[in-house]
């Protein structure tokens, strides 16, 4: 099993944190799947986690100009590694103006990513400033649990809005309440609503469009022939949202989430070269 | 302002109606005196006043005249409720509480009366949020009886002297001693901690005294964590009023000029911690 990866432009290396520090913000642990064109941020749903899952995909080539991998086996040319993503996060701190960045998968004393800072420096010989991060080396029985999820087959899709105010009117409804009310219907709206003994607070979208999803197969989804008003609605942990919310450092190209009534909701946001899809589940 | 979600017409008009094109200018007043999660408000065809107590010793007012609403209407003498003054806050600043320039939030409050919640209706750039707060049975409040011809001593400041200091009292000191007096030392803010006592004087023919009328020798102290809310109003304000009376009671009032340029009034009430009258 080997791994080596570097990064030598500055904004390729600039993205590749924000990344990280969005991903550290959503979860503790998470699994790293490398294969060689893509890297995978994956959270599996665990009663630890609350249920949330997280599916993060990104392509090397758009940040790495040098990877090569080499997984355990020939036929199934994949790396799995549990690692903590702050860890990762703090070690790029470092790199903001670094010339390059070397990351390499090393079994010194245990598993560990090695990432390796090369720093300006004014003599001739480079300053080098080396993190050490540990990963677990995921099993290949396990692998199973790592699969990407598929699109729930939802009631309901629609696109996001601004993510600075639903960012601002979800930060202040966390202070009111623990839970949250997702409701939203085919003819563009959206509402976020909050109920305690205090108070209750709704926030009313509009206009925010649906997405088209194609049919597979040309089978009916749940959503088609549903009426235009009716509302598919789950109440959801607040804190969760906030935190998609909050690690949100870019705005994303496209925002949406898919609602499954009184289930799941399956938000999606993509970037140019990122992808993030993100599973709350309902409260009971 | 046009409003998708404006309170439905009914049978029972609203005891309490008023608009404002900027929820801000609310916002702002009530940061100022928000020391204390309930505040009681008290309506009447002047304003809107919005009272926090603590301790049985402080007192903190602010005032949102009529005329600062671009509606205000009740329909009876004086309207009265708590409420929980953190929850509004939240709602006041659903969007957000960053004064971007160009953004502004509209608000709607409507009050039907006692037992009734207050619903508040925000919108910002054709979003909409609809609040209901629950209110509660107002409690009595204290009266300082602080009317002006009581006063023994008066100064007002402008703000700009004292906010540096108030941000920096020492916080390990109890209390905040304020000496007046027509002679020297004029205007004394002292504090007693645990790295020493610090005294600021401020001469009475300061560039930043817009007033001084001091007839006697007062000092008194005053329990610091009271205190030191106010600095709040101090910050939002241009002039601060400093006066006491007989007894020691302090009362500070700050002017408040908002966004638009309207002044509004923030007034903090306090009873002295100990009566030393310096001779």
């Amino acid at each position: 099993m080997r791994f080596r990866a570097k990064i030598v432009d500055l904004a390729c290396l600039n993205h590749f944190s924000r990344v990280i520090n969005t991903i550290a913000k959503l979860a503790k642990t998470c699994t790293l799947c490398l294969t060689d064109s893509k890297l995978y941020f994956i959270l599996s749903d665990k009663v630890a986690n609350g249920g949330v899952s997280m599916w993060c995909e990104l392509c090397q080539g758009n940040f790495f100009d040098e990877f090569q991998m080499e997984g355990a086996a020939a036929e199934h040319n994949e790396i799995y590694l549990e690692l903590v993503p702050e860890n990762l996060s703090r070690a790029l701190k470092t790199a903001q103006n670094a010339k390059t960045v070397k990351i390499k998968l090393t079994n010194k004393h245990c598993p560990c990513l090695r990432i390796a800072v090369e720093l300006p420096s004014l003599s001739s010989s480079s300053r080098i400033v080396t993190h050490d991060i540990p990963v677990g080396v995921i099993p290949r029985r396990l692998w199973n649990e790592f699969r990407e999820p598929s699109v729930p087959d939802f009631d309901v899709s629609i696109y996001l809005p601004m993510l600075k105010t639903m960012k601002s009117v979800v930060e202040r409804m966390k202070n009111l309440s623990n839970s949250i009310v997702i409701e939203a219907n085919l003819s563009g709206e959206m509402n976020l609503k909050i109920e305690t003994d205090l108070v209750s607070v709704s926030t009313h979208f509009k206009d925010l469009g649906n997405p088209p999803w194609a049919s597979e197969d040309g089978c009916q989804s749940s959503s088609q022939g549903r009426d235009l008003e009716s509302m598919a609605e789950a109440r959801i942990d607040i804190k969760k949202l906030q935190q998609l919310l909050a690690g949100q450092q870019v705005n994303p190209t496209k925002a949406l989430c898919n609602i499954v009534s009184k289930r799941v909701v399956h938000f999606i946001l993509l970037h140019e070269d990122v992808s993030l899809q993100y599973f709350i589940p309902a409260l009971a | 302002m046009p409003l998708s979600a404006a309170p439905p017409a009914s049978s029972q008009p609203y005891l309490l109606s008023a608009s404002l094109d900027n929820a801000r200018h609310l916002s702002s007043l009530l940061r100022a005196v928000h020391f204390q999660d309930h505040a009681t408000c008290f309506a009447t065809a002047y304003g809107l006043r919005v009272t926090v107590e603590d301790a049985k010793c402080i007192q903190a007012n602010a005032f949102i005249q009529a005329e600062i609403f671009q509606e205000f209407a009740i329909q009876e003498e004086s309207v009265t409720f708590r409420i929980n003054l953190s929850v509004l806050l939240d709602c006041l600043t659903i969007f957000g509480s960053s004064s971007l320039p160009g953004t502004t939030t509209a608000l709607k409050m409507c009050y039907r009366g006692y037992g009734y919640p207050l619903m508040l209706f925000l919108e910002e750039g054709g979003v909409v949020t609809v609040c209901k707060i629950n209110t509660q049975e107002p409690e009595e409040l204290l009266d300082f009886d602080f009317c002006s011809t009581k006063v023994v001593n008066k100064i007002i400041l402008q703000s700009e002297g004292l906010r540096e200091a108030f941000a920096e009292l020492d916080m390990t000191s109890e209390v905040l001693q304020i000496t007046m007096s027509p002679d020297k030392p004029y205007f004394r803010l002292s504090t007693f901690g645990n790295a020493g006592s610090a005294h600021l004087d401020y001469p009475k023919d300061s560039d930043l005294m817009e007033a001084f009328l001091c007839n006697q020798t007062q000092t008194n102290r005053y329990k610091i964590s009271l205190l030191k809310p106010s600095t709040k109003a101090l910050a939002l304000s241009c002039k601060v009023s400093i006066r006491t009376d007989a007894q020691g009671f302090l009362s500070l009032q700050y002017m408040i000029r908002n966004e638009d340029g309207q002044i509004c009034f923030v007034e903090y009430y306090c009873c002295p911690d100990e009566d030393v009258t310096e001779a």
